[in-house]
């Protein structure tokens, strides 16, 4: 569709979003604090943490829909902090389903050409042209309430984006719709975002989101950053606790480091910071970094990586398996493994750890 | 077992048929009544008895230009207070209401208390207090009927803010107008191209009811001395109850006529706004 090639070539490199020492308090609530991110031209960056951490607010004020107390905003070197809403030139997609009911679905499109004054043949075209862009083109005729929750958020996608805005930005927008078709619609939004090279922030909670479809993922903490990398970067090199227990799965053990080394019940493994200092700390260690293996077996592997437990319970999760241990020493573990080793309750089986390096946190 | 109800399971949820239909009847009968009652009462033929129409064709031939002009004046008056007091709902109470649920939730509880004062103060108790601030008001834009407006504004205050406070909560406003501001609207369209088309319905119940409330008000006209449909009504049914029946029927039509206009205004357009796909591919999923 040469509309569609066109509206690529204009939108090719995106703006380049800056926000600078941004800080916003809600009556003695600090929802942000010295907040400071850069977003590259046709960069996705996601904006994750748990509910209360500052993110919503984050895209918000870059939005122009809240208001900062302190700092600056910046697209493309201008300082957009005083500009209202209606003229920050930004798509966004809503978390709750936020197309006009009154309008049909190529009306809701129009819209925002409409309010650019866009001719009418042109807005129609162009709106033809967004719709087909996530596939609902035969659904320019009907109505919010005739589509499902999923056709009315790819609507918000292409409304969002049919104005060529400068930054699209995205507040939890697959958070109200079922699994599969928050996969499907996740993947889409990812493709386009690349083809089109719009700059985005993607706000979620959800880090399987964000690790999927950023290129680069900032973990909100209290109103501040608490660390900004790449999906493999956080997931391999966790800076803080806070990112190891919050991104992917871990188990919290107790331990000792001495040496540069943890020390969990005997098993001694590297630290992903060696300088930590000596002394009682809670070691991280990931479910896929521990196997199972039934106990006595001699290809259990090296006796010094590994600790004894009976099977508490195993879960079948499709292409994996989640098994809960009861260690000999106390505490259980979680461990991922294939779902063809199968294993009893009640088994006594030797837990083997991979030897990866582990982040840790001292013990309060 | 079913009793009148549709049952599940032996648990009734709706009505049945014939219970429903009794009660519309009922209902019914409560306003038809009445209304055939009018009806029956300006056929008599007085002493002699039997029915006919000769003071319909009596006040036809030339009663409405004569002495009972006084009455079409005022049914014009009221019109126009009708048509006032929709312009304060639609012009201050409706924008305020929006204003308050976007930007000032918090005012929320002062304002339904407020809309809703009046419908616990009696008209006539109203008056004593709007009394000396009308004849303020007579001695700064003189004593026209139409000042009335503003008292009529007040008195429908519970009406409107009840049907469109209703509408209101069944919209994400909120997410509406944020969503039509990214996509640059400013907050002149964000209100008549967003707010107003979701919430016509709220805002056409509370016109309704206005238009309602002022064609039928009597007390504060009478004791404010302004000339209204129903107090000149009053006046003619003093010298003649006949006339006055038949002009209150007349009233009646009317005022059903301007309801029903106003309904037509606003009934959805949907159907003829439906555009065909520009492009019939068979992508995209079922919802």
């Amino acid at each position: 569709m040469s509309q569609t090639t066109m509206h690529r070539a204009e939108t090719r490199t995106g703006a380049v979003v800056e926000f600078a020492g941004v800080s916003k308090r809600y009556g003695t609530h600090q929802a942000l604090t010295e907040f400071d991110l850069t977003l590259q031209a046709g960069e996705l960056v996601a904006l994750l943490g748990p509910s209360g951490s500052g993110k919503t607010t984050a895209l918000r004020v870059l939005a122009g829909l809240e208001s900062c107390d302190d700092g600056r905003i910046q697209i493309n070197g201008d300082d957009v902090s005083a500009l209202p809403t209606s003229r920050r030139d930004m798509g966004m997609v809503f978390q709750s389903y936020s197309l006009f009911p009154h309008l049909s679905a190529g009306e809701n499109v129009e819209f925002g050409l409409r309010m650019r004054r866009v001719p009418a043949v042109e807005r129609r075209e162009r709106a033809a042209a967004a719709l087909a862009l996530v596939g609902l083109d035969a659904h320019y005729g009907r109505f919010a309430h005739e589509l499902s929750g999923g056709q009315q958020q790819r609507v918000a996608l292409a409304r969002a984006l049919v104005t060529q805005p400068r930054v699209l930005l995205l507040d939890e927008p697959l958070s109200a719709l079922d699994a599969k078709v928050r996969v499907q619609l996740r993947d889409q939004i990812r493709r386009i975002q690349t083809d089109l090279g719009i700059t985005t922030l993607f706000v979620t909670h959800d880090q399987d989101e964000a690790l999927a479809v950023a290129d680069r993922v900032a973990v909100m903490r209290d109103g501040r950053i608490e660390q900004v990398g790449t999906p493999e970067e956080l997931y391999t090199r966790p800076a803080t606790p806070f990112i190891a227990d919050f991104v992917g799965l871990s188990n919290r053990l107790p331990g000792v480091v001495r040496h540069g080394f943890a020390e969990v019940h005997g098993v001694v493994l590297p630290l992903l910071d060696p300088s930590h200092p000596d002394g009682a700390v809670r070691v991280f260690v990931r479910q896929e970094d521990l196997a199972l293996a039934p106990a006595g077996l001699p290809g259990a592997g090296r006796a010094d990586m590994s600790l004894a437990g009976t099977v508490l319970i195993s879960s079948f999760l499709g292409s994996l398996r989640r098994t809960s241990v009861q260690l000999a020493q106390g505490g259980t573990v979680v461990v991922q493994h294939d779902v063809r080793e199968r294993l009893q309750v009640g088994e006594a089986v030797s837990v083997r750890f991979s030897g990866a390096p582990v982040p840790v946190q001292a013990a309060s | 077992m079913s009793g009148g109800f549709r049952t599940t399971d032996g648990v009734a949820h709706a009505p049945s048929r014939l219970t429903r239909g009794l009660i519309l009847g009922i209902v019914g009968l409560v306003f038809v009544v009445p209304i055939l009652a009018m009806v029956e009462f300006t056929l008599r033929r007085g002493l002699v008895g039997g029915y006919d129409l000769h003071r319909w064709t009596e006040l036809f031939q030339g009663g409405l230009t004569g002495e009972y002009k006084p009455v079409l004046v005022a049914l014009g008056n009221s019109v126009g207070l009708a048509i006032g007091t929709v312009a304060i709902i639609l012009l201050l109470l409706v924008p305020t209401m929006l204003l308050v649920h976007i930007r000032f939730p918090r005012l929320r509880r002062a304002l339904e208390i407020i809309c809703i004062l009046p419908i616990s103060i009696p008209a006539i108790v109203l008056v004593v207090g709007l009394a000396p601030v009308f004849s303020v008001v007579a001695r700064l834009v003189g004593s026209g009927v139409w000042t009335l407006a503003f008292a009529y504004g007040i008195t429908v205050l519970p009406f409107a803010y009840r049907a469109i406070q209703s509408n209101l909560d069944g919209v994400d406003v909120r997410t509406l107008s944020e969503a039509a501001r990214t996509l640059g609207a400013g907050w002149g369209s964000v209100l008549l191209r967003v707010l107003v088309p979701n919430l016509r319905r709220g805002i056409l119940a509370g016109a309704f009811i206005a238009v309602a409330v002022v064609l039928g008000e009597f007390t504060i006209a009478s004791l404010l001395n302004r000339v209204n449909l129903q107090t000149a009504l009053v006046v003619v049914s003093k010298n003649d109850p006949y006339t006055a029946v038949i002009l209150s029927l007349i009233a009646l039509f009317v005022a059903f006529l301007l309801l029903m206009a106003i309904g037509r205004l606003g009934a959805p357009r949907r159907a003829s706004r439906r555009t065909p796909p520009p492009v019939p591919t068979p992508t995209g999923d079922r919802p």
